[in-house]
C-alpha cells in the first residue's frame, strides 16, 4: 500500500475488502472496541483509557487489537471518519473515542446507552 | 508539535463563537487539554462535537497533534 501522509484530503488507497472485515467485527457482538494493544496490554494512553471505561463498568466487549494488522489501522480512520484510535461501536453504531467515552461516563450518557440497548452492567 | 495559539486560532475561525481553553498538561507542547463550549454544538452527538474540531485543526489530530484530550460543551441559548 502507498504510504499517505495522514491529510483527510489526500485519496487514500484503502483495500475494500479491509473495510468489509472491519463492518464485520463491528457487526460481531454488541460492543466492540478497536485499541493499539489489549485491554491487559494497552499500547497507548487512550487505548488504555477507553478499555478502563468499559472494565469500570462491566460491560463485556470485543476488543481488537488493530497494531496485529497494519492495514487496519490506517482503513478504521475512513470507515469511521475518525483519526485516532480507539474507537467504540455499539450495536454496529459508532460511538466515539476515549475523550466522548469519558465526557459520556461523566453525563451517565453511556450508562444510559448500555441500558437501552439492554447491554448488561455490574453494578 | 503545536503552539497553544493556534489550536485556539484554528478552532475559533472555525467556530467564531466559541470558547476556547488550551491547557498544556506537561509544559511540552504536545499534550494539550482542549475545552471547547460552543452554541454551534446544539443537538449534535459528542463524535459529531469532536469531529467538528478535527476539522477545525484540519486533520492535524491523531498526526502531529497526538496527545490531545478534548472536551466539547454546548452553550445553551439562555446561558450566555
Amino acid at each position: 500500500m502507498i504510504s499517505q501522509p495522514p491529510d483527510e484530503r489526500t485519496q487514500r488507497l484503502i483495500d475494500p475488502s479491509v473495510l468489509d472485515r472491519i463492518q464485520s467485527e463491528v457487526d460481531s457482538d454488541l460492543v466492540v472496541l478497536f485499541m493499539n494493544g489489549t485491554p491487559v496490554f494497552p499500547l497507548c494512553g487512550p487505548s488504555a483509557q477507553g478499555a478502563q471505561i468499559l472494565g469500570l463498568l462491566g460491560v463485556r466487549y470485543k476488543a481488537i487489537d488493530v497494531t496485529v494488522d497494519p492495514s487496519l489501522r490506517l482503513a478504521i480512520r475512513d470507515f469511521s471518519n475518525w483519526p485516532t484510535l480507539p474507537q467504540l461501536y455499539v450495536k454496529g453504531q459508532f460511538i466515539g473515542g476515549n475523550d466522548v467515552m469519558r465526557q459520556m461516563l461523566e453525563n451517565g450518557d453511556l450508562q444510559a446507552l448500555f441500558m437501552r440497548h439492554a447491554i448488561p452492567m455490574l453494578d | 508539535m503545536m503552539q497553544a495559539e493556534e489550536i485556539v486560532k484554528l478552532i475559533a475561525e472555525a467556530l467564531p463563537d466559541a470558547h476556547v481553553e488550551v491547557e498544556d498538561l506537561r509544559g511540552d507542547g504536545d499534550h494539550y487539554a482542549v475545552t471547547v463550549e460552543s452554541h454551534s454544538f446544539g443537538g449534535m452527538s459528542l463524535a459529531d462535537q469532536h469531529r467538528m474540531i478535527f476539522a477545525a485543526l484540519q486533520g492535524r489530530v491523531g498526526g502531529l497533534l497526538k496527545g490531545m484530550t478534548l472536551t466539547t460543551r454546548v452553550i445553551e441559548d439562555d446561558r450566555s
